[in-house]
């Protein structure tokens, strides 16, 4: 078992309700659940490894992959979808050159989308590292990635 | 410390900043503020009162509600009335500090309105202005007025004045109050507020919980993030009456994780009210004990059901289960357990600082009090607001909301979200209460008000709203797993131009199953959207069915783009951008689109340069 896992347990008393805080926190500081991370955590809460598959693949929170350095989540709420979040998701996917749900090959960009951010007075809007970016068009998109994204 | 010397210490702090003698800007730096840049706006106030040498507060506050008008700031000069600004900069705040705090000049052209003791002729009151007017808020009181994260802000504004009336009461007749307000749930479906507790406070048992639903899952809406991002101790406030009056100990906040900066507001809040022994063990010496964990969401639209929350707090996947028993006879760990939404807790925290007959004196006889909603969509004034219920939809969308931007026609409006149906334009005059809107086919839900104009195709919003439904769909019970999958595959078909009439019926009879037969909330009325638009809009679906056209130009096997002849200049700007390589023509040519090729993305429209608009999209496709 990795370190950080360790100190990472050490803030919980390894009850099964505390998975998904748990899964939370793991998740938080590698970026991501690993297999092995995963196994390390049914192990320490004594519950089957299929327990906390089944809780990680439930939520939308959980990716199983490595994401982006610019982690990108798109919304897909109503509002923004009124207001052209499809069109925006598509040039990002043009720009990037990567799909949603995908993290590019050196794991610089990553595009997810989530159901509503929140800011939907603003729409259509995407958060960069959770930074929120609001009132887009496609040429606002052109213009946040030509600046590399800062 | 008792409270009265809380209220006394925290009067005085806040009198010495609205009404003392240093000059003082509130920058409303929420969600929304901050998307529009608020922090920015912040630093540079600071740095240039700095500069300039005067004495001056910098206060973050929450979001007053006029999200359209961000970054939103008010200014406080001694002896004058809080003037409050819209879109404020960095540059505007560095000149502000200049005009307005050293030589006392209003901004005229970015004044929104002032809040003076004595109205002025001069300055517009910001209570009058259109987008106010009609509007009354209780539970958004502070928010926009108040520091959040300041505790004192909150007692000074009769906070935690409702949990001391509490502890004068029997829970008994806390409950009592509760009823005679008349208010009911504010999460979606509208239950008196007062029975539910009623049921918990007879269930057997010793220990019960009470779960605050923070889970906000509408797409659309964000009410209950405002309320926690601008005055958190309110939901505290009503999360502390109703364990009270239940006869709870412990309580939980199910907050969804896409919140951040709304989880680190009530973190700190939650850490403030315990240190002044307004939360925790022997509350405000009373022998009562209360404590609030936060449990944050892992994204999923169904944890916002009853039973599948309780779930999910205890550690497992999301899923439902059947009802009875219900919740407050056994709900988490098998316990009487009451779930609340964030504004019915804020409501109960205002009628029990104030008194029930305050709280009712607003709305219908069937609905009381007031309602917060998100405005949002195609409608000029986007934001919250807060109104009296019975008001009509109308005077929602035209009267505070502005109308529709840029001279569009109207066309519907979405409530509800995913659970909720559309209003059409013939329906304006509803009057927005719970028993009006179930009898439009649609439902009061959280407060999400999506409104849409010609440009919205509600063919495409009924598949839309499905989609969103059959991909939160928990997979547990048949009807909504695969009934979803299926009216989805048949809307896909009818926006593609591959449905047939018969589809229609199809949809409306595996709607209606779908209603009967599902589980939980969400497949009980996952249909709903697609049946009010059916109800409402039928002539749309036709139109894609039959004529295999999409009037609003949205579906886009419906619609194609074509180069006007007479306004191509050739300047090649769209050859270039066009994914497929559809468009062939040489420099300071006439341009064409080779409509075999052309994946209809727009691409070609969004670049072709204003002062030429050469390239249409038009409804149907090019024969
Ligand atoms: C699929 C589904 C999603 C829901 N999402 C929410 C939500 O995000 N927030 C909320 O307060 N209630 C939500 N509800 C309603 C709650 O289950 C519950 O009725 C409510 O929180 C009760 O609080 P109230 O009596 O104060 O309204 C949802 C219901 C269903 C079926
Ligand atoms: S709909 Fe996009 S932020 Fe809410």
């Amino acid at each position: 078992m990795c370190e950080c896992l360790e100190t990472i347990f050490k803030k919980f008393k390894g009850k099964e309700e505390e998975l998904i805080p748990l899964l939370q926190s793991v998740q938080e500081e590698a970026g991501f659940l690993s297999e092995s991370a995963m196994r390390d955590i049914a192990k320490f809460l004594r519950i089957p490894q299929s327990k906390v598959h089944g809780v990680a693949t439930f939520y939308a929170q959980f990716r199983f992959k490595p994401k982006g350095r610019k982690h990108i989540m798109l919304c897909r709420g109503t509002a923004c979808h009124v207001k052209g979040a499809p069109r925006i998701l598509e040039e990002i996917e043009n720009h990037l050159e990567i799909k949603e749900g995908e993290t590019s090959a050196d794991l610089e960009h990553s595009i997810e989308s989530v159901a509503c951010i929140g800011a939907c007075s603003l729409a259509p809007c995407i958060t960069v590292n959770n930074k929120v970016h609001a009132d887009l068009t496609p040429q606002k998109i052109e213009a946040l990635f030509n600046k590399r994204m800062n | 410390m008792d409270l009265n010397n809380l209220v006394a210490e925290a009067t005085k702090e806040w009198k010495e900043l609205i009404k003392g003698d240093t000059p003082a800007v509130f920058v409303g730096n929420a969600t929304c503020g901050r998307s529009a840049g608020s922090m920015d706006v912040i630093e540079a106030f600071q740095q240039e009162i700095e500069k300039q040498h005067i004495e001056c507060n910098v206060v973050e506050v929450g979001c007053i509600g006029l999200c359209y008008l961000e970054p939103l700031v008010m200014v406080y000069k001694p002896g004058a009335p809080l003037v409050c600004y819209r879109n404020i900069g960095t540059k505007e705040a560095t000149a502000l500090v200049d005009s307005h705090l050293i030589k006392d000049t209003i901004n005229q052209e970015r004044l929104i309105g002032v809040i003076s003791d004595t109205p002025q002729a001069a300055l517009p009151e910001l209570k009058d202005i259109p987008v106010m007017k009609p509007q009354v808020r209780l539970v958004l009181q502070n928010c926009g007025h108040i520091d959040p994260n300041n505790l004192n802000h909150y007692i000074a504004n009769k906070g935690y004045s409702g949990v001391a009336k509490m502890l004068t009461l029997q829970p008994e007749d806390v409950i009592e109050r509760i009823k005679e307000s008349g208010l009911r749930g504010r999460g979606g479906a509208g239950f008196p507020t007062w029975r539910k507790w009623q049921f918990c406070r007879d269930a057997k048992g010793t220990s019960k919980y009470l779960i605050c639903n923070a889970d906000e899952g509408d797409p659309g809406a964000f009410m209950n993030r405002s309320l926690l991002e601008g005055d958190p101790h309110s939901l505290l406030e009503g999360m502390i009456i109703a364990a009270y009056a239940i006869g709870a100990s412990t309580g939980y906040i199910y907050c969804r994780a896409e919140y951040p900066l709304a989880l680190v507001r009530l973190r700190l809040a939650i850490q403030q009210a315990e240190e002044q022994k307004l939360l925790g063990d022997d509350i405000l010496g009373s022998g009562f004990n209360f404590h609030i964990k936060i449990k944050e969401g892992a994204g999923a639209f169904v944890c916002g059901e009853e039973t599948a929350l309780i779930a999910s707090i205890e550690g497992s996947r999301g899923m439902p289960r059947p009802r009875p028993p219900f919740p407050a006879i056994a709900g988490l760990w098998g316990k009487p357990t009451i779930i609340n939404n964030v504004e019915t807790l804020a409501s109960v925290a205002r009628i029990m600082q104030n008194d029930p007959a305050w709280f009712s004196q607003y709305g219908t006889e069937m609905s009381k009090g007031t309602k917060t909603f998100a405005l949002v969509g195609k409608v000029q004034n986007t934001g919250l607001i807060e109104v009296p219920l019975g008001i009509s939809l109308k005077e929602i969308i035209f009267d505070i909301g502005g109308g529709v931007p840029n001279n569009k026609k109207f066309k519907a409006v979405q409530t509800g979200g995913p659970s909720g149906g559309c209003i059409p334009a013939h329906l304006l005059d509803i009057a927005m209460d719970y028993d009006s809107l179930a009898q439009a086919g649609t439902i009061m839900g959280s407060g999400g008000l999506v409104v849409m104009d010609e440009d919205t195709c509600m063919v495409d919003v009924a598949r839309y709203f499905l989609d969103f439904a059959q991909k939160e769909s928990c997979g547990e019970c048949a009807p909504c797993r695969l009934g979803t999958k299926q009216m989805l595959d048949i809307l896909e078909d009818i926006t593609s131009g591959k449905g047939t009439i018969e589809d229609i019926e199809l949809l409306e009879s595996m709607g209606d199953g779908i209603k009967k037969g599902s589980l939980c909330g969400l497949g009980q009325t996952a249909p709903n959207p697609v049946l009010t638009t059916l109800r409402y809009f039928r002539n749309e679906y036709e139109d894609h069915i039959i004529n295999k056209k999409c009037t609003a130009k949205v579906c886009r096997d419906l619609k194609y783009y074509d180069i006007l002849p007479d306004k191509c200049t050739g300047c090649h700007i769209c050859f270039k951008a066009c994914p497929t390589n559809a468009i062939s023509g040489t420099a300071k040519q006439l341009h064409q689109i080779d409509q075999s090729l052309c994946i209809k993305c727009g691409m070609c429209l969004d670049k072709c340069p204003v002062k030429f608009n050469a390239i249409e999209c038009y409804a149907g496709n090019k024969i």
